[in-house]
Order: structure tokens, then C-alpha cells, then sequence
């Protein structure tokens, strides 16, 4: 690797979902990269990476989200994105939906090359391998498919998580496999979703965690609800927030109190 | 929400609660060898970039594979047949079968004679089959189609087979373990293999240079079925052609290990030409019906990654939506991945096109896929044209479009996200939604987490007034 460059501007993609539900992890993102020696800025004309639409094939309508995106993220040195799903969405599909407008591919593959999911990015380009947090739990981390596929996001968030002091990691079996929420598909498809997840939550009750964390806050909501609703006593986190110390500040998803 | 017809098999397939043990007793099996396979394997990666390469090489010059392949076949005496639809494809058998006086004919597993409806119309003409494949044996005896491409009795038990065999065979014994099952059918085929007048196979690989026909089996029954009969029949696609010999032992190295973790099958047989003089046995007459059935159209429309697949099952195997709702959900010959980017092609998108949706892209499919199928990628590309066709429900169309509307204008996204929070919470009690209006697909099994009190981007900007 080379030298981390000095002091990088990082544009913060924050995603839809981190928008209105869990708006810690975009302040753990901020801390984390602010720790690891970037300046954060948060764009104000962004909304959301288009997957719905793209993964329910109008492509005219990313096409125009994605314009969006290119104007206003294309002065960063990276773009970060606390999400795998969306992260590869930025990395691997932009460039593909302008296929017939040389310009705004190169300006999207440009864009693309600088776009990171948040631990990856912190791992692989800050080369950070430590993080000033502690945690007094257990945890199993559910390798969220885009992120895991798209991004190679595996080992980066389970080496910083051995650095949290007190942390436990207990992995579940089949922690690849897909918890069943895939965007439109948890709503288009429940009946199939739903077994899909309760596998999944069998799988992540085995492991004896107490606490679930993952990259991705769709996958966390689908695996949370279902947690919930099977009455089970695990908590569920994304992995920003246990990563960035800030878990006495917010309670896991969906608990009462959530001050945020 | 999703077409009737799917939605009900997918209901009856999750009611089943056979089935998924069914499933995941041999998936799982499949998953584990398939992995130990690869891991001792060093060279995978390789093996399968050449894999990907020579079907891709293949498909890009397939006219000239097609005619060296007819070529040297006729060369080695077999009679060479073209068939552009499964309807033509049938009739060529059917006439051939009729020609030869049959009255009935054996039949090896393949996939390519469910996908043209072969058993169906070997029926109509009243000639009767009987099928080889101890799979395909237990699958005829329950009148069900397959429902893996590898296994196709794999939603069958086997109490379930048990059950048959002791309804049908004449002399079944106790049926006590698997052993005494497969000798019971053993003694049911045997005189019927060599009672038929015609046989009838697929191929695993048509080798252009020497004009030959590769099957591959683990029990041995293709060969009984293509040797004794007076006449061998071989259905297969136009994209199972192969330049070399040596090409097929590539792709059959990746075959075998990702369809059950072996490392060779346990019968492999090169079929050129009928009987020679000086050969000790063969059929007399040796047919080869070469079937387009809309793969052509694939070429032309975007799918020719499509034709590289092996058919090797992997993808079914690792699927987490197959795994839940099993082949016969699917509602085509071919299941899973795979299924659901062939289906379209052969029964239309209209009314299949649940298929390409009901996935979460997780992208495990293309992972394990041991010539690279970028499989999300062609679904997601049967998405488009569904949405381009106006095939996706109102209720789809209407809900993406207020999203667009908002989600292209910032300015209002913030206000109106703002709404929506404050609108959501009064459905929460302590942090969770149980019921909401418009979210039972989400609500009716899980709960739904509160969204937050004001937006992130509203936090910010108290926070960062600057921001
Ligand atoms: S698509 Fe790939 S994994 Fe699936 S059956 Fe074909 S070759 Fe095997």
C-alpha cells in the first residue's frame, strides 16, 4: 500500500436508510474517518444511490439519481458509504449505466475508483488496524452479500473488531449467506423473505451472541424486526457504531430511547 | 402483488415441510463436497477463466463449431438432424422412433428433452418410456417433473421413495435401506433396457473436431440405454459444442467437482458414429438431433453469457431462495438461477416474470458458478425489459414514481423525509412498528424498527450549521 495521503477530503455518502433510521452510524462515520485522519464533508443535494430503482430495472430513473451523484461528489478525493450494498452500487454499477455516454462514463468510472465502503476504506486505504472503542459483549457479524461480493468487505470489519477492547466475536454458521431482505424484494416477496431471515436469526442465535452487527442497515432492519418479533435478546448494531465507541450514546436499533 | 400462479407455488412449497428438509439434506451435502472440491483445487480460479473462455469462444463461432461438428459426426456415420424449436426437435424423435418400429424406449436423464417436452410427446405418439436415471425412475413413478437439474427427485424423501417403489416394482423387497431401494430398481430396469428399441440421451459435450457425443453419469445407466437398442437418439443444444477432446476435459473437470465435489464422474462415454463393423455391440443407427429452441435468440439479445452454463446445478445449490422453495416453485423446466434467467427465454416474460424478481441479488449464484455466469446481471437485465414492458404491477410503477419524484428533488426530499418520520412514529410503541398501513410485506412476519426522530441530515445541520 502506499502512504495514506495527508489529509483527504472525504465526501460522506450517507445513504437513505442511515437518513431516517439510524443517523448514529453517519456520525460514526464521521468519527471514524475524522480519527483516521480525513476531512468529512457531507454533500446536501444527495438522497439516494438508486438501487430501488435500478434493482427493479428503471434505468432511466439511477440514470438521473446517478447525474445527480456525479455532480455532487465529484470534487472528493473518496467517496465513503457506510453501506456495502450502496457502496457497490457506486463502485460497480455507475460506470455501467452510462454504457452509451462516453463522458459521463469516464466521469462515472472516476467516481467509481474513488468510492469505498467504511471499513474497507478505513483498512485497505487509511491503513488503520486499531480503533480507541471497547465493547462488553459478544458478537456475530453477518457478512452483508454486496459488500462481501461486490467489495471484498470480509476481513477488514472482523481485524478493526479485534481491536475493540472487551469484544468477543462469535461466528454464526453460514455467516455469507444472504439474510433475505434484498431491497424490494423483503416486501415483493415476504413468504420467502421471511424464512429466508428466520435461518438466518436461527443461525445468529447459535452462535451465542448477544449482539449482532453488520454493515449494512437494510440487512440490520430485516434481521433486527425478525429478532424482535421471535422475541430473542439479541441486540442488533451496525459495526460504525461499535467500531466508533458510540454505543453508549445510542441504543441498538429499534430499543426504546433512541435519542437520535 | 406477484403473478397468482407463482405466488401459489411458492405457498404450497413453503407448507411442505419435507421438502426443505429434502432440500437441504442434499444441498447441503452438495455445498459442503463442492467447497472441499474447490479448496483442494489450487488452480480453480484458472480452470474457470478457461472455462468461461472456451464457451465464450465457442458462442462467438458457432456456426463454424456447428458445421465441423455435423461434418465429422456424418463423417463417423451418424445421421445429423436440426431442430429450431422443441415442437420440431419432438417431431424429428418421434419420426425417427415411429421409422424404427419402437414400442418403447429407454431414456438417460436429460434436461434438454424436458426442456423441448419430450416425455410428453413421446406419450402422444403412444410410445412408451422408460426412464434410466434412478432419479428420473422415481420422478416417473410419481408422474412429478424434476425439480434440480442434477437431482431431479430431490424433493422426494426417501420414505417418500420407499413408498413408491413398494406401489409399483414387481418385486420389491423390504426396501429397507438405500442399498435394497437401488437393487429393487435395478431389477425393475434391467429387463427393460434391454427390451428397448430405442434409446435416447442428451450430451454433456459435442466434440466438434472428431464428431463425437460425451455423456457423463454416475450410474452407468447411459450407457445401458444407448448400447443395447437397434437405435441411439441423442438430443442436445447447440451450445454443448466443444472445439476438442481436450476442451470437454476442461469443462468437465469444472463440471463434476461443482455438481456433487467428485473429481471425475463415474462414466464418461464418447458416442461416435453406430456400430462398426468388428464392434461387439452399438446401435445400428445413430442419430444426433441438434436443438436451437430459442438459443440463437440469445445470442442476439444479450444472454450469450448464458450459453456457457454446464448445467452442473451449483447455483441451485447455493441459492438461498431455491433453498426455501425448492425447483417446482419455479414452474419451468429449469429451477434456481439458472432457471429463472432460461425461463423467460423459453416460456416468455409474460407470466414468468416473478422469476428474475423473486432474488435478492446476493450474487452467491455468480460466485460459485464455475464458468463465471454474471447471473444477478442478467436478471437484473430481464428486470428492465419487464419494467421497459410495462409488465410490473401498478402498484410498483405508482410507489417507484412518488419516489422518484422526491428522491431527484433534494430540496423537497428533506422536508417530505421529515414528514415521514414524524407520520411513522406514531405507529411505533417502544421503538417498534408491529403494524403499519402499505408495510404488511414487512410488518406480517417481523417487526419494523422506528425510524429516527429527525433525519441524519437534520442532525447535521444543527450540529454543523455550516454544513
Ligand atoms: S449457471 Fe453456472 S452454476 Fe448454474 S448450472 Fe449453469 S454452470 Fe452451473
Amino acid at each position: 500500500m502506499s502512504a495514506p495521503q495527508a489529509r483527504p477530503r472525504v465526501g460522506l455518502f450517507v445513504t437513505c436508510l442511515v437518513d431516517l433510521y439510524r443517523p448514529t452510524v453517519g456520525f460514526a462515520a464521521i468519527r471514524l474517518l475524522e480519527q483516521a485522519g480525513c476531512q468529512v464533508e457531507v454533500p446536501r443535494a444527495q438522497t439516494c444511490c438508486g438501487q430501488p430503482a435500478y434493482n427493479t430495472g428503471d434505468r432511466a430513473t439511477s440514470r438521473d439519481l446517478a447525474r445527480g451523484i456525479l455532480d455532487a461528489f465529484g470534487g472528493f478525493d473518496y467517496v465513503v458509504v457506510p453501506s456495502g450494498s450502496c457502496g457497490g452500487m457506486l463502485r460497480e454499477h455507475l460506470p455501467h449505466l452510462f454504457d452509451d455516454d462516453p463522458n459521463l462514463k469516464a466521469r462515472a468510472a472516476a467516481l467509481a475508483a474513488r468510492s469505498y465502503e467504511l471499513v474497507a476504506f478505513l483498512v485497505d486505504v487509511r491503513g488503520v488496524s486499531v480503533v480507541d472503542a471497547a465493547y462488553a459483549g459478544t458478537v456475530t457479524y453477518h457478512d452483508s452479500c454486496a459488500g462481501l461480493r461486490e467489495l471484498g468487505v470480509k476481513d477488514q470489519p472482523r481485524r478493526l473488531l479485534g481491536s475493540v477492547a472487551g469484544l468477543r466475536l462469535a461466528e454464526m454458521a453460514e455467516p455469507e449467506t444472504c439474510c433475505g431482505f434484498g431491497g424490494t424484494f423483503c416486501v415483493k416477496y415476504p413468504a420467502i423473505s421471511t424464512r429466508m431471515v428466520a435461518d438466518k436469526t436461527r443461525d445468529i442465535a447459535a452462535s451465542g451472541a448477544d449482539t449482532l452487527l453488520a454493515g449494512d442497515l437494510g440487512c440490520l432492519l430485516n434481521m433486527a424486526g425478525r429478532l424482535k418479533r421471535e422475541a430473542s435478546p439479541v441486540r442488533s448494531r451496525h459495526v460504525a457504531e461499535v467500531l466508533a465507541g458510540m454505543t453508549d450514546q445510542v441504543p441498538p436499533i429499534g430499543e426504546a430511547r433512541e435519542r437520535g | 402483488m406477484t403473478q397468482p400462479a407463482f405466488a401459489a407455488r411458492v405457498d404450497r412449497a413453503l407448507a411442505d415441510p419435507d421438502l426443505k428438509r429434502a432440500i437441504e439434506r442434499t444441498t447441503g451435502t452438495a455445498r459442503s463436497k463442492r467447497a472441499a472440491a474447490v479448496a483442494a483445487w489450487p488452480d480453480f480460479a484458472a480452470a474457470r477463466e478457461l472455462g468461461r473462455d472456451i464457451k465464450d469462444h465457442v458462442t462467438a463461432n458457432l456456426d463454424h463449431y456447428l458445421l465441423t461438428f455435423e461434418r465429422n459426426a456424418t463423417a463417423a456415420g451418424a445421421i445429423v438432424h436440426w431442430a429450431r424449436t422443441a415442437q420440431e426437435a419432438c417431431d424429428i424423435v418421434v419420426g425417427i422412433c415411429k421409422a424404427a418400429g419402437a414400442a418403447s424406449v429407454t431414456r438417460a436423464k436429460s434436461m434438454l428433452g424436458e426442456e423441448i417436452g419430450l416425455p410428453h410427446a413421446l406419450a402422444d405418439a403412444g410410445i412408451e418410456r422408460v426412464e434410466t436415471d434412478l432419479a428420473e425412475h422415481i420422478i416417473q413413478l410419481a408422474g412429478d417433473p424434476p425439480s434440480h437439474i442434477v437431482w431431479p427427485a430431490l424433493h422426494k424423501t426417501r420414505e417418500q421413495v420407499a413408498a413408491l417403489f413398494r406401489a409399483h416394482h414387481h418385486d420389491p423387497g423390504a426396501l429397507a435401506t438405500v442399498a435394497a431401494m437401488v437393487a429393487s430398481a435395478r431389477r425393475e430396469l434391467r429387463r427393460r433396457f434391454m427390451a428397448a428399441d430405442v434409446g435416447i440421451s442428451g450430451a454433456n459435450f459435442l466434440i466438434a473436431d472428431t464428431g463425437a457425443v460425451c455423456t457423463v453419469t454416475n450410474e452407468g445407466n447411459a450407457e445401458l440405454t444407448t448400447t443395447p437398442p437397434r437405435v441411439h437418439i441423442v438430443t442436445a443444444g447447440i451450445e454443448k459444442l466443444v472445439p476438442s477432446t481436450a476442451h470437454a476435459m476442461s469443462l468437465l473437470r469444472l463440471l463434476v467437482r461443482s455438481a456433487t465435489g467428485a473429481e471425475v464422474t463415474q462414466y464418461t462415454t464418447f458416442h461416435c458414429g453406430p456400430r462398426r463393423p468388428g464392434d461387439a455391440d452399438g446401435p445400428t443407427a445413430f442419430h444426433i438431433v441438434l436443438v436451437d429452441n430459442g438459443r440463437s435468440r440469445m445470442l442476439a439479445e444479450g444472454l450469450a453469457e448464458m450459453l456457457r452454463c454446464l448445467r452442473c446445478g451449483a447455483c441451485l445449490n447455493h441459492c438461498v431462495v431455491f433453498r426455501q422453495i425448492g425447483g417446482h416453485a419455479y414452474g419451468g423446466t429449469y429451477p434456481g438461477p439458472m432457471g429463472a434467467v432460461l425461463t423467460p427465454v423459453l416460456d416468455g416474460l409474460a407470466g414468468t416474470q416473478d422469476l428474475p424478481h423473486a432474488c435478492t441479488l446476493n450474487g452467491q449464484c455468480q460466485e460459485v458458478c464455475p464458468v463465471a455466469i454474471p447471473l444477478p446481471t442478467l436478471l437484473r437485465g430481464w428486470r428492465e425489459r419487464s419494467w421497459r414492458e410495462g409488465l410490473e404491477p401498478g402498484v410498483v410503477r405508482g410507489s417507484l414514481f412518488a419516489w422518484r419524484f422526491l428522491v431527484l428533488r433534494p430540496a423537497l426530499y428533506r422536508p417530505a423525509t421529515a414528514l415521514a418520520l414524524r407520520v411513522m412514529r406514531l405507529f411505533a410503541r417502544r421503538g417498534w412498528i408491529a403494524r403499519m398501513p402499505l408495510a404488511g410485506g414487512w410488518t406480517r412476519h417481523r417487526d419494523l424498527p422506528s425510524p429516527a426522530r429527525q433525519t441524519f441530515m437534520a442532525q447535521l445541520r444543527q450540529r454543523r450549521p455550516s454544513a
